[in-house]
């Protein structure tokens, strides 16, 4: 049989009655756990995946994919709506997420987020279906020094999500790195700037630290306001569905998210956050709506959204041709293949052609139904803004704490989430952007570790670092993306005074 | 709304164990191997009726001592806590200056362990054991390893085969890597000299070619698998990557029978068995005075290793 009537043998096995049930009970359990803040998709798959072990390899597979997608779609609902990303890879969704939520127009965010999802997840599936062998033997060229050169790419680029000031937006980025040298190094297993605490020597946790930022700072910043100006309650501005022009403004980026996304989450060290920054970063280049980032642009949601989901079946690339599990989420799926004899590796899609297609068809129906759940709930989603503020924030609070205390039970953990909590009070009452400290404290290890395992491979040479064609080419798109807006601002050099002047404030 | 009521009704489940006969600790993240083994535990204990109900939760952190010394600091004298661990733990132990040790807890039982193989490229000039000694002994930093977290098992292995091979260990070119996967992907990506990490992470890419298995660290040969020891190649190293179970500290002699009783009811099950085959891991079940003997000997040998290493000062 040829890979395409596997594919729909599997869709018709998949599309028993049943069978669809069994789909829709996944997605719902996930997206109910996934929207916890602090609780990603690795704990969601790990709490549910007994669930399915009583069913038969069919029914499993299907009502695993759902909740595995399920899972990865939660978490942006409480971003946009809450402004409490569940995991680090829907971070860059609060940020306009919020914002348009804010205005009212939380539906249209919501369905830019549940559509581009579908989008890319079904493209992505497709992708994962055709090509996966060949896009793994591209994902390998991928050591070291090419990480590295990535790395340094998005550190560029996503500097230019730190909002109007540079200056402030640096200050949170270095605040960010500083923070992401604290624990065990890799390399040595030396601990750094962990005074003799243990729990500070695996670093900081990036959900414990984004939730804190993100939904206590928040919360008391609401609180800490003297005057409670009563603002309108916007719940609902307009329609709660996309606009033409929401559709529009959408489209490109979710297919640009779901290209950027996807060869990310293929790579055995991209990571899904990785994709999210570069897509936002693209976004906010071409858009034709620059004055509104920051403020609640679609583009913003659209892209990274998909470039999100992108990458979660991205992740399925070296978790099924090679066996290598490069998430957390993706190590438990393993053990839940395990469960019906499924060996992920070189040779799986040649021995177990029936499985390996079923779970490809059971990918897509989930998908299907993630949509088909989650645009009926956005009008019951939105009517949560309506909540009366103090009911509201004490609730974010109440659900960002057990989500914490959840993923990892210590009270160290919730020391580090009230301090954080502080911290983000405080960068938002002095004017701080909150992303890049976070995206700092993501990208800086990253970055460190790539490097020093290059140089330790070369033993110290630095030419190493360029001598690799993708390498070279990654640095030098870096390099062009920082020096072209250097000489572009030289020539206008008064708008440039001006610029700087106003950065002064 | 009523999302959040399920929701947060499953982050009370996660939060506060309920009345449970068994509470597991895990105390890695989910997914990883003391994860894993913890909700096989809680899966077979279950189904055999061993314990009406399990809980397994996870305090991960620093190679597992920080579960470790939450659950000796929080549970003295209570028989219905166990924490699973294992080798990676003796080291990080010893690297982290953890202030709680193995004495601390009650060792239970060793309950499997996975053999770890050396490996290098399909593409790799190297084609035996021999070949890479002598590269290493001709320039021990030109030699890169890929292997899991500094100061872990891989590392450890490293060390031992460029000692017993004469090398300097501090001179090792050993380049760690968080997890299994990153540094699989290292190794096949041709962007490493060889590779180290327990035989079941190479197995399926060394059936089909693209990985050459030049070693395993058993004492003797391994059934269906083609490669000599590191013992048959002159380098006198044998390393087991073990996993085992304790209970808390301060049970009474009773309590802890009772615990060892149940363990090993678990371990002989049909069920038990069918869960390792499916994974690939060993039984090496070994419980009582001879485990403890074993661990205390193991936990000697690493201090000594990680000393020559340069991890440990």
């Amino acid at each position: 049989m040829s890979a395409f009537e596997f594919l729909l043998q599997g869709l018709a096995t998949a599309a028993d009655p049943m069978m669809l049930l069994y789909a829709l009970v996944g997605v719902t359990l996930g997206t109910a756990v996934g929207v916890l803040p602090g609780i990603g998709p690795a704990l969601t798959v790990a709490l549910l995946l007994p669930v399915t072990y009583r069913l038969d390899p069919a029914g499993s597979l299907i009502m695993f994919a759902g909740i595995y997608y399920g899972g990865m779609y939660g978490g942006s609902t409480t971003s946009i709506l809450l402004n409490t990303p569940g995991e680090s890879a829907s971070i860059i969704t609060a940020l306009e997420g919020n914002k348009m939520a804010r205005k009212g127009r939380g539906g249209p965010a919501l369905a830019t987020a549940a559509i581009g999802s579908f989008i890319a997840g079904l493209i992505a599936t497709l992708l994962l279906a055709f090509l996966a062998p060949t896009i793994v033997k591209v994902a390998l060229v991928f050591g070291a020094r090419e990480y590295f050169a990535l790395m340094v790419l998005a550190f560029v680029t996503v500097s230019a999500a730190f909002g109007d000031s540079a200056l402030r937006g640096l200050t949170s980025l270095f605040l960010g790195l500083a923070l992401a040298c604290v624990g065990i190094d890799q390399l040595t297993g030396q601990a750094r700037l962990s005074f003799g605490v243990p729990e500070l020597l695996d670093g900081i946790e990036v959900t414990t630290m984004a939730v804190a930022m993100f939904a206590v700072g928040e919360a008391l910043f609401i609180a800490g306001q003297r005057v409670q100006v009563d603002e309108e309650v916007t719940a609902v501005r307009g329609s709660i569905w996309m606009s033409r022009k929401d559709w529009a403004r959408s489209w490109k980026p979710w297919l640009r998210g779901t290209f950027i996304g996807f060869p990310i989450g293929a790579m055995p060290a991209g990571g899904a956050e990785i994709g999210t920054f570069l897509s936002y970063a693209a976004e906010k280049k071409l858009t034709r709506h620059p004055e509104e980032f920051g403020h609640g642009a679609i583009e913003g949601v659209a892209g990274p959204e998909a470039a999100n989901n992108a990458s979660a079946a991205g992740t399925l690339v070296p978790l099924l041709t090679l066996g290598l599990p490069t998430s957390a989420t993706a190590a438990i799926m393993l053990a839940g293949f395990q469960q019906f004899g499924l060996q992920p590796g070189p040779l799986l899609f040649a021995t177990n052609p029936t499985l390996v297609w079923g779970l490809i068809a059971s990918l897509l129906i989930a998908n299907a139904m993630l949509l088909v759940l989650n645009l009926p709930m956005i009008g019951l989603w939105v009517k949560l803004l309506k909540v009366p503020k103090p009911w509201l924030y004490a609730g974010i609070l109440l659900f960002a704490t057990l989500g914490t205390i959840g993923a990892n039970p210590s009270s160290f953990e919730l020391g580090l989430l009230l301090a954080f909590g502080v911290l983000g009070y405080l960068m938002r009452l002095f004017g701080y952007p909150i992303a890049p400290i976070v995206v700092g404290l993501i990208l800086g290890p990253m970055a460190e570790q790539q490097l020093r395992r290059a140089l330790s491979i070369s033993q110290g040479d630095w030419l190493y670092l360029i001598q690799s064609p993708i390498a070279a080419t990654l640095l030098a798109i870096a390099a062009l993306a920082l020096i072209v807006p250097l000489i572009l601002r030289a020539r206008g050099k008064g708008e440039m005074l001006s610029q700087l002047a106003a950065e002064e404030d | 709304m009523k999302q959040f009521v399920l929701a947060s009704l499953f982050a009370a489940a996660t939060a506060l164990p309920a009345m449970a006969d068994y509470t597991i600790i895990a105390p890695a993240n989910p997914g990883g191997g003391w994860d894993q083994t913890a909700r096989t535990m809680q899966t077979v204990m279950q189904e055999e009726g061993i314990s009406k109900s399990v809980q397994v939760q996870n305090v991960p952190g620093a190679g597992g001592t920080i579960g470790l010394a939450q659950f000796a600091n929080q549970n003295k004298g209570n028989p219905d806590t166990l924490i699973v661990g294992g080798y990676v733990m003796v080291g990080a132990i010893l690297t982290n200056n953890s202030p709680v040790s193995l004495k601390d807890v009650t060792p239970i039982a060793r309950l499997t362990g996975e053999y770890e193989a050396i490996v290098v490229p399909a593409a790799s000039p190297i084609q035996d054991i021999n070949g890479l000694v002598e590269a290493l002994k001709a320039d021990p930093g030109a030699v890169s390893w890929a292997g899991g977290s500094a100061g872990g098992t891989d590392h450890i292995a490293v060390g031992l085969i460029a000692k017993a091979a004469g090398v300097d260990p501090t001179k090792i070119n050993y380049i760690a890597y968080s997890g299994g996967g990153e540094a699989l992907a290292a190794i096949l990506g041709n962007q490493v000299t060889a590779g180290i990490s327990s035989l079941g992470e190479f197995e399926a890419q060394i059936q089909a070619g693209t990985l050459r298995l030049l070693a395993v660290t058993s004492p003797e040969r391994l059934e269906g698998v083609d490669a000599p020891t590191l013992q048959e190649a002159g380098l006198d190293v044998t390393l087991e990557n073990w996993r085992m179970v304790a209970a808390a500290p301060g049970l009474s002699d009773e309590q802890k029978a009772k615990v060892t009783a149940d363990v090993e009811k678990m371990v002989k099950s049909e069920n038990w068995q069918k869960q390792l085959a499916d994974k690939g891991w060993m039984d090496t079940y070994l419980a009582g005075p001879e485990f403890e003997a074993q661990l205390e000997k193991d936990v000697a040998a690493t201090g000594a290793i990680l000393k020559d290493i340069g991890l440990v000062k």
